[in-house]
């Protein structure tokens, strides 16, 4: 099967660089998937789970939002992190997921609702991803 | 004549300060390694936003948005400036400083209000020391440095850029070039400049341009990248100066050490030579004892 270049990098370190048959990543205007020879594209993305396929197998990657570029069919997506299922600490995501819930439920001015969303969301996607490894 | 107690005292004390300087050499580079290496990291995620920041921007009017508009009256100013924590690391804070409170009395030449924001003890000090105004100050964070710091100075600059209470946002900061050089950097960080066209302009590799799709719209998609990219730049500046401190500090130490060393080989033949003329002057006692006693 012909394949396309994967790179996910961080302001920390490139998470995926691989060659992969399939990618579907989460864009804010809903799921796409990229093949060999997509055309140029520039998509942002939301907080979500990447998808690819590699050598037949899947695999996942938590994104909390980014970028996707596709050009000559090279993939790079550019998130602030970026975690493959393996390396999600459940235990942390868990923990966030509680203070995020627990932020929610207090209902004043003093708590960003829209941060707490965000962290809330973020934490739930980590554990989504964190199940599937 | 100093005492020979005295000289022996003198190189014990400053042989105990040369082990000091060269541990702190010594970690410093460990330091650097590892600040290095995050630059390395670093450096895909910067250079490919940059790409896709110049592909977006050419498709887009200048002022497509706040971020990249210059205000018409131009009267605040804030200047973010990244120093280190600690000192003894020779003139490179002081290098840092002066070139951020140069660029704080031109702007107040030019009749803009300055306040700073630092990152960094050292920074803050001498920016409050001039008596500037201070927004906010982040001390003892240069150890460890993370994007969600560099997230924090970037939306605490965006808000004011965007409800006008700053005209301008200038980031001064130790750029990390070399071993021997990190000389200071200040440039414009709001309103923003959009990557340079010269990169831009280079010829199309790639053939025919083929025309991008964006997703959603490019002024969308711009007003999502941009702000980023501020975080992108202060990031950067983060990474930079703690990477050219500890180079500084370990050239600071590898001076301090040679200093030592120099200081001690003086010493020692300082003491050899009171020694010396101690010896000589009890044999002259002695000698001259004797005369007496024969005569």
């Amino acid at each position: 099967m012909a394949t396309l270049r994967l790179e996910v990098v961080t302001p920390d370190k490139t998470v995926v660089k691989s060659e992969v048959e399939m990618v579907v990543c989460p864009g804010v205007e809903g799921e796409f998937g990229v093949l060999s020879k997509h055309i140029s594209l520039l998509s942002a993305l939301k907080i979500g789970v990447l998808r690819y396929r590699i050598s037949s197998k899947d695999e996942y990657v938590f994104i909390s939002g980014g970028f996707a570029d596709v050009n000559n069919n090279v993939l790079t997506v550019l998130a602030e992190s970026a975690e493959i299922a393996c390396d999600i600490d459940t235990a942390r995501a868990q923990n966030a997921r509680e203070r995020a819930e627990k932020r929610m439920a207090v209902q004043d001015d003093t708590v960003d609702a829209a941060r707490a969303e965000a962290a809330l969301q973020r934490a739930i996607m980590r554990l989504n991803v964190a199940v599937r490894r | 004549m100093p005492s020979l107690k005295d000289v022996q005292m003198k190189i014990v004390g400053i042989g105990k300060t040369k082990q000091i300087t060269k541990a702190m050499n010594m970690v410093a580079s460990a330091k650097l390694r590892g600040a290095q290496n995050r630059i390395e990291c670093f450096r895909p995620y910067a250079a490919k936003y940059h790409e896709v920041l110049a592909e977006l921007s050419r498709k887009v009017e200048g002022n497509a948005h706040p971020l990249l508009t210059e205000h018409e009256e131009k009267k605040n100013c804030a200047i973010v400036m990244i120093t280190s924590d600690r000192g003894l690391c020779g003139s490179f804070n002081g290098n840092i400083i002066a070139r951020g409170l140069r660029l704080a009395k031109e702007k107040t030449q030019a009749g803009m209000t300055v306040s700073f924001t630092c990152v960094g003890k050292k920074g803050r000090d001498a920016a409050r020391a001039a008596g500037y105004a201070m927004l906010t100050s982040y001390a003892d964070r240069m150890g460890s440095i993370d994007f969600p710091l560099a997230s924090a100075v970037a939306l605490e600059v965006i808000n004011g850029f965007e409800t006008l209470a700053f005209d301008e946002v200038w980031l001064v900061y130790g750029e990390f070039i070399s071993m021997g050089q990190q000389p200071p950097r200040g440039f414009c960080l709001l309103p923003l400049q959009t990557p340079d066209e010269g990169k831009t302009e280079t010829p199309e590799s790639s053939g025919p341009q083929c025309e991008y799709l964006y997703e959603p719209q490019e002024e969308q998609l711009l007003a999502e990248l941009l702000p980023r990219y501020v975080k992108v730049q202060i990031y950067r500046g983060l990474l930079d100066t703690s990477a050219s401190e500890h180079a500084a500090r370990m050239a600071a130490m590898d001076n301090a050490t040679r200093n030592c060393n120099e200081l001690i080989t003086a010493l020692t033949l300082l003491y050899n030579k009171t020694r010396q003329a101690s010896i000589t002057s009890e044999l002259i006692d002695i000698v001259g004892g004797a005369e007496a006693l024969n005569g």
